[in-house]
């Protein structure tokens, strides 16, 4: 059990995790791990009141998710661990190295981000970052929604997912 | 319909793919009222593009009341986000075909009451029939 998919995505929770993966996956918890939804009740609130009343929601810092990662994984129920970008699973990698798979399912356009699929823009820095996390055994792979192909990392960087 | 008999739009209505063009496109082949809404699609959006989008659509209208689909999805979040710092707006969630149908023929009152009666004949609108607990 414990936690099924770590995810990329700068919506953090939305439809496609509660519902698209969500429900395939029987998801009912989420590790939001972002510092500044960590400080702040609102924020914490407001994502609270996106999810269905039976899915628990924990928000934590990268370094307390770092620190309770082995609980979250221990834990009986199905879960997703989200963050709103690459630097933040990054850190969370580099923390606990015990993270075996990252799934990249939404980083949209920014300035200097170049598009490599329909859902995934991303800056020079943000490539590399990515490249560090495949070698260190991380399986990184591009996949918006359950019933698409997993899209490998190799693949996304070679715009070969756009064809 | 000639330009003084077009509605003028009343509220925004946002989600997932083409979930309000859909809805309103009903709107339309049942009532041909469907100028009374704005849509607005989420599509390949970050969170914050589909929050300055939806400020854009109300700076430039004006609207208040926004209609969106999933309590998760990212035009309800923006638009929650937008609930802080705007009071006036009304937000509806989970918003189906009969919720907008009940809102385009409630012209003689606010927008926000419309709005108000609309949710609940669109929560009304959903029945089970030939399930158990159905009828």
């Amino acid at each position: 059990m414990a936690i099924e998919l770590f995810r990329i995505d700068d919506r953090l929770i939305h439809g496609q995790v509660v519902v698209g993966w969500g429900q395939p996956l029987d998801l009912t918890f989420i590790v939001l791990v972002d510092d500044e939804v960590a400080g702040s009740e609102w924020e914490q609130e407001l994502y609270r009141m996106g999810v269905p009343p039976e899915m628990d929601v924990h928000f934590d810092t990268v370094e307390s998710a770092a620190t309770k990662l082995a609980v979250y994984q221990g834990d009986h129920r199905r879960g997703a661990l989200l963050t709103g970008d690459i630097e933040t699973m990054a850190r969370l990698v580099e923390l606990t190295g015990a993270i075996p798979r990252v799934n990249l399912g939404g980083i949209h356009h920014r300035t200097g981000r170049t598009q490599r699929l329909r859902y995934i823009f991303l800056a020079p820095d943000e490539e590399r970052s990515l490249r560090t996390l495949a070698a260190r055994g991380v399986d990184v792979s591009a996949q918006d929604v359950p019933a698409a192909r997993p899209l490998p990392l190799q693949e996304v960087l070679s715009g070969e997912g756009n064809r | 319909m000639s330009e003084a008999e077009r509605t003028l739009p009343r509220a925004i209505v946002a989600g997932h793919g083409e979930f309000a063009v859909g809805l309103v496109s009903a709107v339309s082949q049942i009532t041909g009222r469907g100028d009374a809404f704005v849509t607005m699609s989420n599509r390949d959006m970050s969170a914050n593009d589909v929050e300055r989008a939806l400020r854009d659509h109300i700076d430039a209208s004006g609207l208040e009341v926004i209609f969106t689909d999933l309590p998760a999805g990212s035009c309800t979040m923006a638009a929650r986000r937008l609930l802080r710092e705007r009071p006036a707006i009304v937000l509806v969630t989970g918003t189906n075909l009969a919720t907008l149908l009940d809102f385009v023929f409630h012209t003689d009152v606010p927008a926000s009451q419309a709005a108000q009666h609309a949710a609940e004949r669109g929560r009304a609108a959903l029945v089970v029939t030939g399930a158990p607990g159905g009828y």
